[in-house]
């Protein structure tokens, strides 16, 4: 399979355009997704269901994303593209709420989770997408669904892995610290000094994934964005120019989501006569 | 003193509002300790835990943590870490050391020396022998007995160990299953106790 791939790959790069992808050649590829089921069962990881599951869902999501898409693109209106953002927003949302599931059995806690996570992300990526969109790029009309979108998509993203880090973080870190913040409660500490080595641990680990980035890239890998530019016939010079927005674009929104995020979701492990508030175990 | 599950732990927690009970109230001179401020109340009533929870840095980091948690108070209304560490039995260039390699009964005084920095008129202890060798314990416990009448402090130590209550204390509440079961001076409720529980209890083996 894989030498077919590639001796086709060669032939058409050799032609200097673009390679037009069919739906025959994603079939040949779905070869690569049973490779890694067959791997899976060999070493019983159980994780074929996982990848037949994935990779059906992946195929359906992002189809579905490309019509959407279009649609936007051509339909032009600002509403079409807030309402996408929005949408966009609560995905991410529901995404880092859910990988904090074990913990959220606690009544209110959930929706307390949605409404700080929510708010950390609109606010970290809304100020984000606008510096960069109308003040970097000035993109005409403001709302070019062709930058809006997908900006915006990678700045969620990048924040909604931070925010769901920090949270995990944050819980654990409190959880496994107890003794620590309530000998700081116990000395009469407020509840953010008490737990300010936690947070500051959660901040950390939320974050270098983004600096982790920053050293890296490049070396290691091309980003997706770059790759994606260079394979669509962009010069890699533009290509590159576009990344190093792209990349402060991801540090400065993860970092504003969560920080702010970090600093409100440690109020809700705290009762207001600053008790370290009895919660299940993470 | 009361068995394991008695409520011991519980009962302390309440006196500093680490948790709140669910009825009934606590009082401090009369009043309720929620009508204090709870910073200001727990630095009046200090609390030393059952396993000692350093914070990171020096002994002297320790300490001066205390003092600055209390915002208002001047420095120099705070008594000198010295005399504090040497109450706790402790030499003065254990300032330096840090705290976190300590070992368990060392990190228990700077645990005693770290609440004794707020000037607490009240000092609670839960179980601060547990976690500790029995030599070190019986150290320990000399200076819990000692340090409170120097510094004209109340304390109240959990414990269920028979002999700690009767060799520090001189009143003895009896706990079992969260409840009160006999209270009275110490000598007389190891000697004379009137409840039958609390005799089955002092019949036990330390």
């Amino acid at each position: 399979m894989m030498p077919v791939l590639l001796v086709q790959a060669a032939r058409t790069l050799a032609d200097a355009g673009t390679i037009d992808v069919t739906w025959t050649d994603l079939a040949l590829t779905a070869a690569l997704i049973l490779v890694a089921i067959g791997l899976s069962r060999w070493q019983q990881l159980g994780l074929e269901r996982g990848f037949l599951v994935g990779a059906v869902r992946a195929v359906v999501q992002l189809v579905a994303v490309g019509y959407i898409l279009v649609y936007l693109f051509t339909a032009e209106h600002w509403w079409l593209v807030l309402i996408a953002l929005v949408v966009m927003l609560l995905s991410a949302t529901s995404a880092a709420v859910q990988r904090r599931r074990g913990a959220t059995r606690v009544a209110g806690e959930r929706r307390a989770l949605w409404t700080i996570s929510g708010t950390s992300m609109l606010v970290g990526s809304g100020i984000t997408l606008a510096y960069v969109t109308q003040l970097v790029l000035r993109v005409q009309p403001w709302y070019e669904p062709r930058y809006l979108v997908p900006l915006f998509g990678m700045i969620v993203g990048n924040a909604m892995n931070g925010a769901a880090l920090a949270a995990e973080r944050l819980s654990s870190e409190l959880e496994s610290h107890r003794g620590e913040v309530e000998a700081y409660l116990a000395l009469g500490a407020t509840p953010a000094r008490a737990a300010a080595e936690p947070s500051r641990r959660a901040m950390y680990a939320a974050l270098i994934p983004s600096v982790n980035g920053l050293m890296t890239v490049g070396l290691v890998q091309l980003p997706g964005m770059m790759t994606g530019q260079i394979l669509a016939g962009q010069s890699p010079l533009l290509a590159v120019r576009y990344q190093i927005v792209v990349m402060f674009m991801l540090a400065g929104g993860t970092a504003m989501t969560t920080v702010m995020m970090v600093l409100w979701y440690r109020r809700t492990f705290f009762t207001p006569a600053a008790q370290l508030a009895a919660r299940v175990p993470v | 003193m009361g068995p394991s599950g008695a409520g011991k732990t519980s009962l302390l927690r309440l006196l500093n509002r680490l948790d709140d009970p669910t009825s009934g109230d606590v009082q401090l001179d009369g009043k309720p300790i929620t009508s204090y401020p709870v910073g200001a109340l727990r630095r009046r009533v200090g609390f030393v835990f059952q396993r000692p929870a350093m914070f990171p840095g020096t002994v002297a980091d320790n300490l001066r943590v205390a003092v600055e948690l209390g915002g208002t108070t001047k420095p120099s209304e705070s008594p000198p870490m010295e005399r504090i560490l040497a109450a706790v039995e402790l030499a003065p260039d254990y300032l330096n050391r840090d705290a976190v390699r300590l070992s368990g009964g060392e990190q228990q005084r700077v645990s005693i020396a770290r609440a004794l920095m707020t000037r607490p008129d009240v000092l609670l202890l839960d179980e601060p022998t547990s976690a500790l060798d029995p030599e070190v314990a019986d150290r320990l416990l000399a200076t819990v007995a000692r340090v409170p009448k120097e510094h004209g402090i109340s304390v109240v130590m959990v414990t269920h160990r028979l002999g700690e209550a009767r060799e520090a204390s001189t009143w003895t509440i009896m706990l079992e299953g969260g409840r009160l079961v006999e209270a009275g001076p110490t000598e007389r409720l190891f000697t004379a106790a009137v409840n039958p529980r609390t005799r089955a209890y002092l019949a036990t083996a330390d």
